[in-house]
């Protein structure tokens, strides 16, 4: 029998077997983030950084596991011929890959690789991972849009642009047989001119609707007191990265507002909020009543949902407790979440003071209070955090609407 | 493409009159012509124009591809299905002379498919092609069918592919049916005759238990589930068996690397030298020859290794001698092909393709001189460095080779048999590590055990061998326990 050669067939011509399975490979990859998105997250780089930057996230790749010998087993290699007993051939703690083992291949090898994925695709998966669809349906504030409109129906008169040509040639052609049928002409004849009438004409009608707007504020309240340092600065920062995130994708419009105080507080722009550097004593009630002369001016909570977030490392000054416990009761009051979030970097914890106890007051179901020790915490407590979100929202405000965003919980990652 | 269809097939008439001559002994061949992209597809699904859909074969094509396009490892030249006919692939951007050389080579790997024992006795050579497409396409059924889909019928691949290699590795040692195995035992249970039974009393006999089960311990894991969990449903009892069938029809594969390999490069060396290449071709055919058989220091080369050794048996049994070093320049010169298949160390090796695989095959040709020759070595842990610790001296190179010995083939895997199937009286699995010395790797077997867990659908507990204390590997739910025999 003789050999038998096939030719080629350009690739183009198959189809791409691999796909499928590709597919599959790159979901269990990013399920495979999803779960450790509390280590990517505790990264530093990525906090803070533009959304549509494309990050590198080292992954363990989605491993396959069987029975295999572990890094006792001897191995026979081929060398140079000046090989002694006694040489070291591989140094250091290997996986047990590579060099030296006869038959690799099935030891486990360093199996990380990195994979690209934008901010944007890593933010939705971590609220993909909050089952955001149901935090949707808490209350969002109605506001009617000033500028929304929307085409409805037609009208004889009206401007140029808003003309209806496919509307008003149906027209013509209508009349065109109208005409062919009551009179006699031969309309065929190419000479023959049937030009567009004035009732020919038909324009959009534009009518002004109603659209539900949602808004957002959030107020990022944040001790600047001397005790603040750096390391506590950043924890906070990260956790007003990720509240800020979170609410963007909840609502169309969302605002910030950053409240720096010490023993007084200012609103300061983003930069100062974060860098510059403050001294003194703390009073922790004026940042919340800076917090709430705002709302009351910019922001009413009947057309805004207010989101308040407060991090300090607990050293208020002594006096100042009654007051702030007071402020923070009427924050309650006026937000739909209000947060108080307690800096202890390890070794801190021990020899200053700490507001969790004098909080711990506050009845109102929308108040929440966190530790954060490091920065693994930040994630979890987020966490706990838009737990109570879901809790209190619905019964807070009774009104329930369906998903609003636009952005999506689910974008694909690569 | 710097060569035509009709071009190959004028060489491979050559190559074909070689191969005759020498009596190789091929399936029909059939080549077919694609592009890299084709060649890493057919990489990533083991070379099959079908296969089942799994994630994991994704991954394999992402890993391969990625490592091409970063020139981190090329594409193969060749890449053979055992089949009949024999498949096999040729990449069209290759060279004319790469595309001969692949052919030679082919040719060597299908002789060796076509005649030894591990593929003849067994894989059905005839119905590859179709066995894998049939099972693709049950596979994809049980996909699409609402009441399973792609989740769970993945799932369960994922089970099965966990322990397909924990199966019977030598397949022309047929497995016992379930009485056979009970009549075996109570066989060996009986009195046999015994000369001597007027001086002494006759041993007292004890009673084999066959209740039970497995009569004896059972390596074939996946086909052990298939058939003793009671409750398993029917298309995973199928998945199990396509997932074990195709382990099988791999197995010879895996089995005889070293001599395959070395007899497809045997082959291909002797058919080139004798085509009467023009001169520009013979200097590539040198240089790619000498890229693909060069040594790996730190590992081993099983192209190299195999076409060494088969010089070295052919040489020997020519020369009558086993103590002289083996060198080209030795070769015995002869005038007539026909004579020279008559030699005793052709005629060695062609009964030793046959009868041999990897492991024998290194235990009865690889000999202290070869050893010294190729500078092997062996290395082991201490502490956190490999060393080396022996090399092939008089007293140490048996060792050395017995070391050799387990690592190649199958040896790399673990022997691990179900001993009960109904420990503690409560249906948990008993498996049981042979231990040879080597401890397995911890967070791989819990991870494992958790799949075989899946399947069975009760607890796994796993007998091994930690740091040379016996020890129970129990897994609980989702939770291990490691327990002092």
């Amino acid at each position: 029998m003789s050999t038998i050669f096939r030719p080629y067939t350009p690739t183009s011509q198959r189809s791409d077997r691999s796909a499928r399975d590709r597919l599959r490979h790159r979901q269990k990859i990013k399920d495979s983030i999803r779960d450790n998105i509390g280590d990517i997250l505790a990264e530093e780089s990525i906090i803070g950084r533009d959304r549509d930057k494309i990050i590198k996230v080292p992954i363990r790749s989605v491993k396959e596991y069987r029975f295999i010998y572990g890094d006792n087993a001897a191995g026979v290699a081929q060398g140079d011929g000046n090989q002694k007993p006694g040489d070291v051939v591989e140094q250091g703690q290997g996986d047990g890959q590579g060099q030296g083992q006869g038959q690799g291949g099935n030891q486990p090898g360093v199996d990380a690789f990195e994979t690209d994925i934008t901010l944007e695709e890593l933010i939705a998966i971590m609220f993909d991972d909050l089952e955001l669809p149901e935090l949707e349906k808490k209350a969002i504030k109605e506001v009617m849009s000033e500028d929304a409109r929307k085409r409805k129906g037609h009208r004889k008169a009206g401007i140029r642009p808003r003309l209806d040509k496919r509307a008003t040639a149906r027209n013509r052609v209508r009349r065109k047989l109208a005409v062919q049928g009551s009179r006699d002409i031969d309309m065929e004849d190419e000479e023959q001119r049937f030009p567009f009438h004035k009732d020919d004409m038909s324009y959009f009608h534009i009518a002004p609707t109603t659209k539900e707007a949602s808004n957002a504020v959030v107020f990022c309240i944040m001790d600047t007191s001397g005790s603040m340092g750096t390391v506590k600065k950043y924890l906070a920062r990260s956790f007003y990265f990720l509240l800020f995130q979170f609410v963007r994708q909840k609502y169309n419009n969302v605002e910030v507002v950053f409240i720096a105080h010490h023993t007084e507080a200012k609103e300061v722009p983003e930069a100062d909020f974060f860098h510059k550097v403050e001294s003194g004593g703390t009073y922790i009630s004026s940042g919340y009543r800076k917090a709430l002369d705002i709302i009351q001016d910019r922001y009413h909570p009947s057309l805004w949902n207010v989101y308040a977030f407060h991090c300090s490392d607990g050293d208020n000054f002594y006096s100042d407790n009654e007051r702030a416990l007071q402020a923070a009761e009427e924050l309650c009051k006026v937000c739909n979440l209000f947060g108080y979030g307690e800096i202890k970097p390890s070794g801190s914890a021990y020899y200053s003071g700490s507001m969790l106890e004098v909080f711990s007051a506050i009845k109102a179901p929308n108040f929440h209070m966190i530790t954060i020790e490091k920065k693994e915490d930040l994630w979890e407590g987020f966490r706990s955090f838009l737990m109570k979100d879901r809790a209190s929202g619905v019964s807070a405000h009774g009104k329930v609407f369906g998903p609003q965003n636009s952005e999506g919980a689910a974008s694909a990652a690569p | 493409m710097s060569f035509n269809i009709d071009e190959l097939a004028v060489w491979d008439e050559k190559i074909k009159e070689i191969v005759d001559r020498y009596r190789l002994n091929c399936y029909p061949q059939e080549f077919e012509i694609c592009d890299h992209n084709e060649m890493l597809g057919y990489m990533a699904y083991t070379g099959m124009p079908a296969h089942y859909s799994h994630w994991s074969y994704g991954k394999a094509y992402e890993r391969q591809k990625t490592m091409y396009d970063y020139g981190v490892s090329g594409l193969p030249y060749e890449m053979v299905i055992n089949s009949s006919p024999c498949l096999a692939y040729l990449m069209r951007d290759n060279s004319l002379l790469l595309q001969v050389l692949t052919i030679a080579h082919v040719y060597g790997h299908n002789d060796f498919f076509a005649n030894n024992f591990t593929f003849t006795s067994g894989t059905d050579a005839r119905h590859v092609l179709e066995m894998f497409k049939n099972q693709a396409n049950r596979v994809a059924s049980y996909m699409e069918d609402p009441s399973i889909g792609v989740e769970a019928v993945e799932a369960v691949i994922d089970h099965a592919h966990a322990i397909c290699y924990q199966r019977s590795r030598n397949l022309a040692i047929r497995q016992l049916s379930e009485d056979e195995a009970r009549m075996r035992a109570w066989e060996r249970a009986q009195a046999g005759p015994d000369p001597w039974r007027e001086i002494h009393p006759a041993q007292e006999y004890k009673a084999p238990d066959l209740s039970k089960t497995p009569v004896e311990p059972q390596e074939n894991l996946l086909q052990f589930i298939a058939q003793y969990n009671p409750y398993i449903s029917e298309w995973k009892r199928d998945l199990l068996h396509i997932v074990d069938s195709q382990t099988q029809y791999f197995m010879p594969q895996m089995e005889t690397k070293i001599m395959n390999e070395g007899w497809a490069s045997y082959w291909h060396h002797k058919i080139l030298n004798e085509l009467g290449l023009p001169q520009g071709m013979h200097i590539e055919f040198l240089v790619r020859h000498n890229q693909v058989l060069r040594p790996h220091p730190g590992g081993l080369n099983p192209y190299h290794l195999g076409f060494v050794m088969w010089h070295d048996i052919e040489r020997r049994w020519n020369e009558g001698d086993t103590g002289r070093e083996w060198d080209t320049k030795d070769q015995p010169k002869r005038e007539s092909s026909q004579h020279e298949n008559d030699t005793p160390g052709r005629k060695k090796i062609f009964e030793v393709r046959e009868t041999d695989r990897d492991q024998s095959f290194l235990r009865r040709f690889l000999t202290k001189e070869l050893m010294e020759d190729l500078n092997l070595f062996q290395h082991e842990r201490r502490g956190k460095e490999r060393v080396v610790t022996k090399l092939p001296n008089e007293e140490a190179w048996k060792e050395v080779r017995d070391t050799m010995i387990k690592n190649v083939g199958t040896g790399s895997i673990p022997v691990i048999k179900v001993e009960d199937a109904d420990f503690g009286k409560n249906r948990t699995l008993y498996l049981k590590h042979y231990h040879d010395g080597r401890d397995l790797q911890l967070d791989y077997a819990e991870h494992t055990l958790k799949h075989v867990a899946r399947l069975w659908e009760r607890d796994v507990v796993l007998e091994t061998s930690i740091n040379g204390k016996g020890s129970l590997l129990k897994l609980n739910g989702e939770s291990l326990k490691i327990e002092r025999l």
